[in-house]
């Protein structure tokens, strides 16, 4: 049996990445942000770069990453998740990380993704999941540029490089666009997430250098995509232990009826509920991160329990928070909004639940 | 009854001709000819007919083309100040508040929820103090819905703070223009400042804005929150009405989202609007031949169940669309905007209706207890006077 626990560095990852988020990163922070102009946080990406190191971690350490596992960096995704942080890690640590480094593991590219100088972003729309087709809505004309439109991609916007996936001469092909190049059209759309922003890629003779090609592209992107799904999870996990948290907090302190709310059986009863959720939740997304992270032959089955149990469940614990707050929960200044808002899109993010359970059905033999 | 009330309305409708009456003049020459809501008494803009008779007189209408009143519009008026009103209000009272608030000439708001008295309603502590004639009211109000449109509000104050905390409570109207209400936009969920916070300082109303008696604001309150319940899930509405009905549109129209787990969810939904939709409308006919069933309370639950539900589930059906908002620009709205806005509005605002008005949390301890007879929770504040409760 796989792995479930926390090892000794996981938690001492978790620990300074927590210690990090709650000065950098409180929730009055995060607030200001996403009415400001810049909707992500430069400062607080670097720091993740250079003070804790897990831009990179997955990428070897030779190519100037951490050299560590998918285990680990599932360990930071529930941190991010948990602060409801605005940096792209998903969409560039996890994401084109993954894509790269199943494409070409060498490429120079990745020493400076790994270490935070460049965030990158895998240009496909966020809604896909990991067994769809390969994107076609961009072609590779005979010049040898791009020409096509991607819709809803997480993270493009502070990304300095796109790995953009495109049909050309031989079929499938993953490309590598700089972000400055000529041709290319990054625009905002406006997000239910106001902490992961997505935007709408045009490209138009845009100049690109090829990855890779045919069944090596086809598989960087479908690895990329069943990582991101696995992991996703785990964001997942920590956005609904925050909303656990939080709202367990509040009811502590919140007199009505002259008591305490918590000491309603009623509620109580819901927040027991929701904290058995959270315990299957763990364990759901620390066995697809593992099964990710050894390569088993059972992440497809891991990957898809995940994807169908933890997006519910931050949905559920997300709903519950803003419920259980009663009118503060329905404001703008109560950040339980950010995590509703993030947990609702993360549900329909690389294929809704009800998608990975169809997929699931194929893998158990449990047909329609 | 049923041919009188044809008759009148087409009396109405031939003497004010909607297509060259002014919408104002119109919907007040149909106030004065008992024609708003027929249940009201002579005089009030009724006939003292039965309630489910209105219909006839609006489907006339709604055939002629006459304005409405925008009911969404002035809900908090319509559904709850007015029923209070004509209950405890004095004949006085009756005939300077209930017109205007029926042709929506004046829109009132709700000043009952406070930042340490929401669900506990009888907790509050704005106080209000005889001074002469009159009272002085000081305190802050908060989550109130159109405060900033409204030039009346139905208010519950502490009048006497040395009893327990049912007791000491007296019910006015408030002068929305007095120089000591500040309303500010409280910023919602949605993007929007739908709500506000309400602060009293050194209000003055005079005694003759009182309704019921001093110390008796409880039961008054109870009239209008009674009501409220009734306003928010109670409405008749046709079949694929409400919610159901946009995301069944959808689907319709995009056949290319559909996905088996999405179906499955759909029809259970759309089962559960169907049976809601029949139990109002039975509730309804039971009103009619005099008998209130307590099905009242569970509308409300219902409704907020299924809004949430559906909502929830168009923002997964639309995907990639579903990733997207519409505007987060922050707007003072006149009402809340169900169908004008996209899925992820819907998702958002539904969220509040199973908090505005009792949470539905409230609302199943009342099934509970009133419906069902189990017992209450013990109640340690019950008795102890308002000044000494712990806060
Ligand atoms: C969109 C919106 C519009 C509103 N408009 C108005 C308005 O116009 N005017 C106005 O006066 N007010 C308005 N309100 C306020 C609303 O009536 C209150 O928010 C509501 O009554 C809950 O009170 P609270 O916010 O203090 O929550 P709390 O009472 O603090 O409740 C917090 C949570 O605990 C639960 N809870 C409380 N007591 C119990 C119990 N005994 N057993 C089990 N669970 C319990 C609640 O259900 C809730 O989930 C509005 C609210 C919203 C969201």
């Amino acid at each position: 049996m796989s792995d479930l626990l926390y090892s000794e560095i996981e938690e001492e990852l978790r620990s300074s990445l927590r210690a990090l988020l709650a000065d950098r990163c409180p929730p009055a922070a995060v607030l200001a942000r996403c009415e400001s102009p810049e909707p992500y946080d430069p400062a607080l990406w670097r720091a993740l770069a250079r003070e804790l190191g897990v831009t990179g971690l997955q990428v070897p350490e030779e190519l100037g990453g951490a050299g560590a596992s998918l285990r680990e960096t599932a360990v930071v995704l529930e941190e991010l998740g948990r602060a409801a942080a605005p940096v792209p890690f998903l969409g560039s640590a996890v994401l084109a990380t993954t894509a790269l480094l199943t494409a070409c593991p060498e490429d120079a590219l990745l020493p400076r993704i790994a270490g935070g100088e460049r965030a990158a972003a895998l240009a496909v729309p966020f809604s896909t999941a990991p067994d769809a087709a390969f994107p076609a809505t961009v072609r590779v004309d005979s010049a040898g540029t791009l020409n096509g439109r991607v819709t809803s991609v997480a993270d493009a916007l502070p990304a300095g490089l796109l790995l953009v996936p495109a049909i050309g001469g031989q079929g499938a092909a993953l490309y590598a666009v700089e972000a400055g190049a000529a041709g290319l059209g990054i625009v905002r759309r406006t997000s239910l997430d106001l902490t992961r922003q997505l935007a709408d890629v045009t490209l138009n003779g845009v100049p690109a250098r090829r990855l890779a090609v045919g069944g090596a592209a086809e598989q960087a992107v479908r690895q990329a995509l069943l990582t991101g799904a696995g992991l996703l999870a785990s964001e997942q996990l920590g956005i609904a232990e925050w909303c656990l948290d939080t709202t367990v907090a509040y009811l502590k302190e919140r007199r009505q009826f002259g008591r305490a709310l918590g000491s309603f059986q009623a509620l109580k009863h819901r927040l027991a509920d929701l904290w058995l959720e959270v315990v299957g939740a763990r364990a759901a997304a620390r066995y697809a991160a593992d099964a990710l992270a050894t390569g088993s032959a059972d992440a497809a089955v891991g990957v898809a329990v995940a994807a169908a149990y933890c997006g519910a469940v931050a949905v559920r614990a997300a709903e519950e928070c803003v419920q259980l707050h009663g009118g503060i929960g329905m404001t703008w200044e109560h950040p339980a909004h950010l995590y509703l808002k993030r947990a609702k899109a993360d549900q329909i993010a690389l294929g809704t639940p009800g998608h990975h359970r169809t997929l699931l059905a194929e893998l158990v033999d449990l047909p329609a | 009854m049923e041919s009188e009330l044809r008759e009148r309305t087409r009396r109405l409708l031939a003497e004010h001709d909607p297509s060259d009456t002014d919408r104002l003049d119109f919907l007040r020459a149909r106030f004065d000819a008992g024609l708003a809501w027929v249940h009201f008494p002579v005089g009030l803009g009724g006939l003292g007919a039965s309630r489910p008779l209105q219909a006839v007189v609006d489907e006339e209408l709604a055939a002629a083309g006459a304005p409405d009143n925008e009911p969404r519009r002035i809900g908090i008026g319509l559904g709850m100040a007015a029923p209070t009103i004509l209950r405890y209000g004095t004949e006085e009272q009756k005939r300077r508040f209930l017109r205007p608030l029926w042709t929506g000439e004046e829109v009132w708001c709700q000043l009952f929820s406070e930042p340490g008295a929401g669900s506990d309603l009888a907790a509050l502590g704005t106080r209000a103090r005889r001074e002469g004639e009159g009272w002085t009211v000081d305190g802050q109000k908060v989550w109130t819905s159109t405060a900033h449109t409204a030039r009346w509000a139905i208010l519950i104050a502490r009048t006497d703070p040395d009893v327990p905390k049912h007791r000491g409570i007296t019910y006015f109207v408030c002068d929305m223009t007095h120089p000591g209400v500040e309303v500010r936009p409280l910023r919602q969920i949605t993007g929007e400042a739908e709500f506000n916070e309400v602060f009293l300082t050194g209000v003055e109303i005079p005694d003759t804005h009182r309704l019921g008696g001093v110390g008796e604001g409880w039961q008054v309150a109870q009239t209008t929150l009674n009501n409220e319940r009734v306003a928010i899930g109670g409405q008749a509405t046709p079949r694929e009405g409400g919610m159901v009905g946009v995301v069944a549109e959808t689907w319709r129209a995009r056949p290319e989202l559909r996905t088996p787990d999405l179906h499955q969810r759909l029809l259970k939904a759309w089962v559960e609007a169907e049976v809601a939709r029949l139990t109002g409308e039975r509730l309804r006919q039971q009103l009619a031949v005099g008998q209130p069933g307590p099905e009242g309370a569970a509308m409300k639950l219902a409704f907020a169940r299924l809004a949430q539900e559906l909502s929830g589930l168009e923002v997964e059906l639309l995907g990639e669309d579903g990733l997207a908002y519409d505007d987060w620009t922050l707007r003072r709205p006149e009402l809340v905007d169900f169908t004008g806005r996209e899925a992820g509005y819907r998702y958002l605002r539904a969220k509040g209706n199973s908090i505005e008005g009792g949470t539905s949390e409230i609302l199943r301890n009342i099934v509970a207890e009133r419906v069902l007879g189990l017992p209450a929770e013990p109640r340690t504040d019950k008795d102890l006077p308002w000044k000494e409760l712990p806060r």
